[in-house]
């Protein structure tokens, strides 16, 4: 789509002149490996930065060039603003990569990137700030005429145009309280004859539990799926999107597994979907990599509920099925280069899955399991790509964002793409800490799953109180048979020297009696 | 394990003045070493370096590995005698690291009258090979040295630890296994050729190492033949003809690149395993040593303020904490090595005694290995005590220590008086490195008692000869006494004659006990031939 200029904040055309030559990667884990890569893909140097526990990162060991920020607490080291920027201007980085998380969705800090005159490789700082208020982001959408999830709200129950209201909304009816929380005052209404009491008993429930009886109708989707819709702009006006991706396996509103195409769409709302996101953007004045997130329902209906302004976890699935480098992307559009592709050569082909490994146990309420990983062991193979932080012997603190990596699969149909997930699955060996591997597993080969009947509540409803089965004392067995190994004394010639715990002598330095 | 309560008060007046005191030691300490270090006069390092060569620390930096640490041995070697005029006994020797492995350096100092033998530089020369031999280090020598000094024969050439022990020390290391390498830099001559003739491998430098059984005077002398150095026994000579040296180095730093490359080649060491744990600091600031040892250290201190600011995280187990308390006893660690304690608080009697011994074997079983703080005046004396059997229990500890297997380390903190230094493991007991703090004193009895007993033998003598002995001359023989004690007795006087194996600023005591366990481990440590049995 071309957009029209009145939307667009041009990127001056100074940009163009100095191609980038060094970027700072101001992220840690999987996220900042995968844009060392791209950078060294296309021939810039890459300054990554370090909190002192993450000193000993793979993410330190990839770049060119690698700066200590500060302490583990994220405030004083990946988060820290002042810092980061004083780093690039050492380092004489020109752009700074976000990564997701931390400080990729912080206006502020785009906005101080750019008055360095550092590119902040993402959208501008006033279409962030935008799409980061929610409500104006709403407005904004539905003034461009983009479906959002109908709702009013009310204060009384004398309210004589209920009817009509509720008419316009349409059954079922969810009435929330505006005020709280925890499932208080929250009813599910499927006819008018229900309206009036269910609006009553709410509003004494909100008053009792908040002090504040107003209450909220909102159109309640039943079952909705989580599909989201990848889009690239660049500074030119061009806006393209790159299909969808579903990612309704959620537990507490994390995403767990995400794929592309989505099982519920068919080539028609595909293309709604793809050109309601491009719109959004448009709307918006939107630039870079982004995606637009949408809630489908059973009938096939969708609604806008925001923007993700940032490269995404799950990005590396819409890669596998479009060919498209969407970091690579990112860099080019920063630089301002125009995007080298229209809508019309973007092909969905085949379907990719990505499941994500956090360090947590799937046996203790996923709660997060740190410790020392005493051995890892990645999937390889055909149409498997592991994106991963971690290696053995590496350390899992508690300071960050429980990510270990992503397995994404890639083959020609979503059943081919789902054994080759299992397979993958169950060749990733990681020692010293629980992750949700044999879960993830017991979830891909559920029937529910492979007949792709997905919907963001699937996990409780087909996986609460779940437990390993029985195999799973192997896994017990072979870490203990590795921990083993790793603390049997070996003859000197074989400790290989990082495993050691270095004597005195190595670990004193300069020193002499007296001195 | 618990961690050890402090119960000082640094803001006390005896806590500060004692600190002062400490302080004086030490930067007296300092100062003389920064002295010696220097090596021989300036117009010595002058010609020296005119003759192309390194001064010996110099070529020390190129020989080991960069930011490693360097335990040096007994470098007030000599302080005090000889008319000073042999700074560290004319020898350098200590423990570094080449290629991660840690090694034995012997290294002369061609500045301090051409590298050549005092009776003391033999004595530290047979130290260094002596520890070098208990630890399986491999031993590099760095020859430049004219021999015996010829004055001090008498004192160097016959005996069973004069000079020729030097080569039967090398003879039997390499028959155990231990390299022996030689890098000849400068004079290699007479006695001195052995040194590199005796070694498994010998770097020679072009032009500047010679090697001869005679000098170019000697032979003139003996047959008339006139030779140059160079003719005689420089490095074309040896690497060419004679086959005496195996390497040919073109200059020093050359000969220290192939020294390292032989190390390298020999391979990673052995080490024994010891049970190792996560190194911690201690928890007390070690700075406080420097106030915990009184000014007097006759006056009595609790010695778990000094372990408290040694060990790991100031952890430390006691046994037999109820039962001859002037013992203190118990296990700890080290840079997280575990060690096992005994540290005196107190005169030995016989219930210590025993603890000692009975502790000894558990470590001794185990393969812990000791640390043995000294401060102690000795085994109580009187009626009661011989009649309860001292002696044959101060035995048993003496019999515990001098059989111990594991790895014996000794620090004298204080005093060290009389059968206490045996039965703590003096120098006598082979403790692997024995230093000394400024604060320790060492002789056989202390310098009033020594006195003491020596007027009441003199008077009792003349009296039996019928002469009487006015009161002027007794306080004279005194006075005497006393002084010549309390000279004999100070660390310098012990230090200068290798009775240590040198002197510790206290700060230093855990960085170097941990570097003397690592080291230690370098040779297995034997399993103990007894049992444990009650006494």
């Amino acid at each position: 789509m071309k957009r029209t200029t009145k939307t667009v904040t041009k990127r001056s055309v100074k940009t163009m002149k100095q191609p980038i030559q060094r970027i700072l990667i101001a992220n840690r884990g999987e996220i900042a490996r995968r844009v060392i890569q791209a950078c060294k893909e296309l021939n810039i140097e890459t300054v990554a930065i370090y909190s002192d526990v993450d000193k000993y990162s793979p993410h330190v060991l990839d770049a060119d060039m690698a700066v200590e920020i500060g302490p583990a607490p994220p405030t004083e080291s990946y988060l820290n603003m002042d810092r980061i920027i004083a780093v690039a201007r050492e380092t004489r980085c020109q752009a700074i990569h976000p990564g997701y998380g931390f400080l990729a969705e912080n206006a502020e800090f785009a906005r101080r990137c750019v008055s360095e005159g550092i590119l902040f490789i993402g959208p501008t700082p006033e279409a962030m700030a935008l799409v980061g208020n929610k409500l104006k982001a709403r407005q904004t959408v539905m003034q461009a005429g983009v479906p959002i999830i109908p709702g009013m709200q009310t204060r009384t129950q004398q309210d004589t145009d209920l009817e009509k209201i509720v008419q316009q909304i349409g059954f079922p009816i969810m009435i929330k309280a505006a005020a709280g929380g925890g499932g208080k005052g929250m009813r599910i209404v499927r006819e008018f004859k229900e309206l009036q009491p269910a609006l009553e008993a709410s509003q004494r429930e909100a008053r009792s539990a908040f002090g504040d009886d107003t209450v909220y109708l909102e159109k309640f989707i039943e079952r909705p799926r989580h599909v989201e819709v990848q889009v690239l702009a660049d500074a030119h006006g061009n806006i393209v999107h790159l299909f969808e991706r579903e990612c309704s396996i959620q537990r507490r509103h994390q995403k767990i597994v995400e794929e592309s195409p989505s099982p519920a769409l068919d080539p028609d709302l595909r293309q709604k979907m793809g050109e309601t996101a491009c719109r959004v953007m448009e709307a918006v004045g939107y630039t870079n990599a982004g995606t637009v997130e949408f809630l489908l329902d059973a009938d096939k209906n969708f609604y806008f509920l925001e923007v993700n302004a940032r490269i995404q976890v799950e990005h590396p699935v819409t890669e596998l099925v479009t060919g498209i480098d969407l970091v690579k992307q990112q860099i080019r559009i920063a630089a301002g280069e125009p995007l080298p592709f229209s809508q019309e050569q973007i092909q969905q082909k085949g379907h990719a899955i990505e499941c994500r490994i956090y360090a947590e146990d799937p046996e203790n309420q996923f709660l997060p399991s740190i410790g020392k990983l005493i051995y890892v062991q990645e999937p390889q193979g055909a149409g498997i790509r592991c994106d991963s932080g971690i290696y053995s012997r590496m350390e899992v603190t508690h300071h960050y964002d429980p990510i270990l990596s992503k397995v994404i699969v890639w083959d020609q149909n979503r059943e081919a793409a789902i054994a080759r997930m299992l397979h993958a699955l169950s060749h990733y060996v990681i020692l010293g800490i629980q992750t949700p591997i044999p879960f993830l597993i017991d979830l891909l080969s559920h029937p529910e799953f492979r007949s792709g009947n997905l919907h963001t509540h699937f996990l409780e409803e087909h996986f609460s109180g779940w437990k390993p089965r029985a195999q799973e004392s192997e896994r017990a067995l072979a870490i203990a048979i590795a921990a083993f190994m790793d603390s049997r004394p070996r003859k000197t010639t074989v400790v290989s020297e990082e495993q050691r715990m270095p004597t005195p002598w190595e670990s004193l330095g300069r020193w002499e009696l007296l001195s | 394990m618990n961690r050890i309560e402090s119960r000082i008060n640094p803001n006390s007046r005896e806590f500060k003045e004692n600190k002062a005191h400490m302080e004086a030691l030490v930067a007296e300490l300092k100062e003389r070493v920064a002295q010696v270090k220097k090596g021989g006069p300036p117009h010595l390092h002058e010609a020296h370096k005119k003759r192309g060569k390194l001064f010996v620390r110099e070529r020390l930096k190129l020989l080991f590995d960069p930011n490693t640490p360097f335990l040096e041995l007994s470098p007030l070697a000599a302080w005090d005698m000889y008319n000073n005029e042999a700074p560290s006994a004319g020898i350098i020797t200590g423990i570094g690291v080449v290629h991660k492995r840690e090694v034995m350096v012997v290294a002369h100092d061609a500045t301090v009258k051409g590298g050549t033998y005092f009776p003391m530089t033999i004595k530290k020369h047979i130290r260094a090979q002596e520890i070098a031999m208990q630890n399986r280090l491999p031993c590099i020598y760095l020859v430049d040295s004219g021999g015996i000094f010829l004055p001090y024969q008498s004192e160097t050439f016959p005996d069973r630890d004069h000079f020729g022990r030097i080569f039967y020390n090398q003879a039997r290391m390499s028959a155990e296994g231990i390299p022996q390498i030689a890098v000849v830099l400068g004079s290699s001559t007479a006695g001195g050729a052995y040194q590199p003739a005796m070694s498994d491998e010998v770097v020679i430098v072009r032009k500047r190492g010679t090697i001869y059984i005679g000098g170019p005077p000697l032979v003139k002398a003996a047959t008339g033949e006139v030779v140059t150095d160079e003719e005689l026994g420089g490095a074309d000579v040896h690497a060419r003809i004679s086959g005496v040296a195996d390497h040919y180095a073109l200059d020093e730093p050359h000969a220290f690149e192939i020294t390292r490359n032989i190390v390298e080649n020999l391979g990673p060491a052995q080490k024994f395993e010891l049970d190792r744990s996560e190194p911690e600091d201690p928890y007390y600031d070690p700075e406080e040593l420097y106030g915990i040892i009184p000014k007097d250290i006759r006056k009595p201190f609790d010695i778990r303020e000094v372990i408290a600011r040694i060990v790991d995280g100031s952890r430390f187990q006691e046994f037999k904490a109820l039962y001859g308390q002037t013992l203190v006893c118990g296990f700890a660690r080290i840079m997280g090595y575990p060690v096992g304690i005994l540290a005196n608080n107190g005169v030995l009697f016989s219930e210590s005694s025993l603890k000692g011994a009975h502790f000894i074997e558990l470590c001794t079983q185990r393969k812990i290995p000791l640390v043995f703080l000294q401060n102690i005046t000795g085994f109580i004396v009187g009626k009661e005590y011989e009649h309860r059997g001292i002696a044959k229990d101060g035995a048993k500890l003496v019999h515990a220590v001098a059989n111990a297997q594991v790895p014996k380390f000794t620090v004298i903190i204080g005093g060290s008086y009389g059968a206490g230094n045996y039965g703590m493991c003096g120098r006598a007991y082979d403790p692997r490195l024995l230093w000394m703090w400024p604060s320790g004193r060492i002789s056989v009895m202390g310098g009033e008692q020594a006195a003491d007993v020596l007027v009441t033998v003199k008077k009792r003598s003349m009296e039996k000869k019928g002469i009487q002995v006015s009161e002027a001359e007794l306080a004279r023989l005194r006075e005497e006494t006393l002084a010549k004690y309390e000279q004999e007795a100070s660390p310098y006087y012990s230090t200068a004659r290798l009775w240590d194996d040198g002197i510790l600023d206290p700060l230093d005591t855990r960085n170097a006990l941990a570097l003397a366990i690592s080291m230690s481990l370098n040779a297995p440590i034997p399993d103990q031939k007894y049992g444990v049995f009650r006494m």
